[in-house]
């Protein structure tokens, strides 16, 4: 599988009187259309991988090449622009502009990279909500939704600009059963159909054993014995 | 619209009750600011419209604006001359050939000059007397440069001419006296000389003093009873351009040699109390508005503050800083932009109110409005502060905004 994601020696230390290291000398390759697990016990730093792995935190040392190119001397407005054409996010919680409707919502990444006319970014993200059965609450606000359903909102947005990877930190920590085994199919259905990747941090063992790999994190490092 | 502004309007919209406080803080910010200003301004306005109309643009005066200096010491400017108990020759007083002076002041472009005779008399009738400034005048020329004429409620300059005993009073001097159109009054000149005078014209000013203490006589008139033979003491004179008064008089003053006084001149005290009156007055309204732009700051500084997830995961998503800083400078034009908008309404609305108002100024006779200035510029001068204020008071919370580190907020929420 052609490496999308390369994570060489990665480090992130926090600066303070106390240095913590959040993230230690990780080597990670992350396929094409692969459905990576991210796992491990609280405050083991999977969440801080995952930031860096998305380019929202800067790491202290090693680097990172996504889609071949190296990021490590990316500025800000680089970093913005990859995320906004390459990458997507979902989160625990999901984000959604609260004043903002669903449609509107899903439009925003569009609107802000604006390769697709309006007439076109709509059409695309009425397809893209129809595909998750959404399609009927596009006019409504994000409280007019249960939980499950605006995690699929978020994910929808996350697909907007057709990233690359999809990067969830704890998609289902939010939700139950039902809506975890749905989320946990659509994003399994999207590295499938599309060929998204997926990289998602998670405490949740079913949807963990739904992915094509899963790595363990302890106390920042990859750990090859770790167990759920 | 853009995106960032659209996100900005419906940030606005979802918080309407501290987004109505900003915009009625601003409103009322900018109508004081229009209110206050129309008034100020138009009694300023007003002041120098009755500076310019009511007197001479220019005064040339039988007087030098500094004392003529010996011949001995203009001879030897720099002997060791002393010349000393030099008596001045004694003349007598007016401008000496006034008649080829006027007539090189008239060759001059934009501008009106009469000859006017000033001085004074004592004014008998029914046994009663009154001292009054008499002014000898030419009343063909006298229509040019003085606004007299269109204040007689009664007769007419031209009378004057027809009648060469005619007096034309003010309305405050005929009531104390009692005269009325065809009564006729003693004069007496301080050298003695008497003559007796008919009323031919009365004249209202609104101004007290001038109503009762000026009259009008003919020049020749004036000239024998002041026995002042074919002189004349002043030169009236009225531009097209009152605000050239200060050059043309010095041109005036430079090739006569008489003392030129522009109003601009004379009343130069008035105008630097004027100064300082508008800058209090701008410096106070203006602080209306900038209390005004606390309530902006507060406003956004609580939206950055509750919005600060929407902030972080709107960078996640790929927004620039700068996009983020463009959302909240956006809210402060939008809030200083309606709010001037209604602000310029309600103000117009205080100022038609004012304009509205009837007094009575001390020692006018008649009832007036308030004066009020309508000029554009105090509107663009309101609307700019609040502009300025609003984005002022936006900055540090935009700035704040886009310096929101994404991760920071998000490793809260894990």
């Amino acid at each position: 599988m052609t490496p999308i994601l390369v994570a060489e020696r990665l480090g992130r230390v926090l600066a303070g009187e106390v240095p913590v290291t959040l993230v230690r000398d990780i080597d990670l390759e992350v396929g094409r259309g692969e459905f990576l697990a991210i796992m491990g016990p609280s405050g083991s730093g999977k969440s801080s991988l995952l930031y860096l792995l998305g380019l929202l935190d800067t790491p202290t040392s090693g680097r990172i090449l996504l889609d071949g190119q190296d990021t490590s001397g990316y500025g800000e407005d680089q970093l913005a622009a990859t995320r906004l054409r390459k990458l997507g996010f979902v989160f625990q919680f999901h984000f959604l502009l609260a004043e903002f409707t669903v449609l509107d919502n899903v439009l925003l990444p569009m609107r802000r990279l604006g390769k697709l006319d309006e007439g076109a970014a709509r059409k695309r993200a009425e397809d893209l909500l129809e595909q998750l059965g959404l399609r009927e609450h596009a006019r409504k606000h994000p409280h007019q939704l249960s939980g499950g359903q605006r995690q699929r909102v978020a994910i929808v947005r996350a697909l907007a600009n057709d990233p690359l990877i999809i990067l969830a930190d704890e998609p289902t920590g939010n939700l139950d059963t039902h809506a975890s085994a749905n989320v946990q199919q659509i994003l399994h259905d999207l590295t499938r159909q599309l060929g998204t990747t997926v990289i998602a941090v998670t405490h949740d063992v079913t949807f963990a054993n739904a992915a094509d790999r899963r790595i363990g994190i302890v106390d920042g490092q990859i750990d090859p014995e770790w167990r759920a | 619209m853009s995106l960032q502004l659209s996100i900005a309007v419906t940030q606005l919209i979802s918080r309407r009750r501290p987004t109505l406080v900003s915009l009625g803080g601003i409103a009322l910010g900018v109508a004081f600011f229009l209110a206050v200003s129309s008034l100020m301004r138009g009694s300023e306005r007003d002041f120098i419209k009755r500076l310019i109309d009511n007197s001479p643009h220019i005064t040339v005066s039988d007087e030098y604006r500094k004392a003529r200096k010996q011949p001995a010491i203009e001879e030897w400017p720099d002997g060791a001359v002393e010349v000393r108990r030099v008596k001045p020759l004694t003349e007598v007083r007016g401008i000496r050939g006034h008649a080829q002076k006027l007539a090189f002041i008239e060759t001059l472009p934009g501008l009106r000059a009469a000859p006017v005779l000033l001085g004074s008399v004592v004014l008998t009738f029914a046994g009663r007397n009154e001292g009054v400034t008499l002014n000898g005048i030419v009343p063909a020329k006298m229509k040019g440069v003085s606004t007299i004429e269109e204040k007689l409620t009664q007769g007419s300059l031209e009378a004057l001419a027809t009648n060469p005993n005619g007096l034309v009073i003010g309305e405050g001097l005929a009531n104390k006296f009692g005269l009325s159109m065809g009564s006729v009054v003693n004069a007496a000149s301080p050298g003695g000389e008497v003559r007796t005078l008919k009323v031919v014209g009365i004249f209202r000013t609104g101004n007290a003093s001038y109503d009762e203490n000026q009259t009008f006589a003919l020049l020749k008139r004036a000239q024998g009873l002041l026995d002042r033979a074919n002189r004349v003491n002043r030169f009236t004179i009225q531009l097209d351009d009152p605000y050239a008064a200060r050059a043309v008089a010095a041109v005036i003053e430079r090739q006569i040699g008489y003392k030129a006084v522009s109003w601009q001149e004379s009343t130069e005290d008035l105008m630097s109390v004027l100064l300082v009156r508008n800058l209090i007055m701008y410096s106070v309204v203006s602080a209306i508005l900038v209390v005004a732009s606390f309530g902006i700051y507060n406003t956004i500084s609580t939206i950055v503050m509750e919005k600060i997830h929407d902030i972080a995961i709107l960078k996640s998503m790929g927004f620039h800083a700068r996009d983020i800083r463009r959302i909240f400078l956006a809210e402060g034009v939008i809030l200083g932009a309606l709010g001037s908008l209604f602000g310029v309404s309600l103000g117009m609305g205080l100022m038609w109110l004012l304009a509205q108002v009837e007094i009575k100024p001390p020692g006018a006779s008649d009832i007036v409005h308030l004066p009020i200035y309508w000029g554009w510029e105090q509107y663009l001068l309101a609307v700019g502060f609040a502009l300025a204020s609003a984005v002022g008071a936006a900055y540090l919370p935009a700035r704040k905004a886009g310096q929101v580190q994404p991760v920071a907020i998000l490793r809260g929420l894990a």
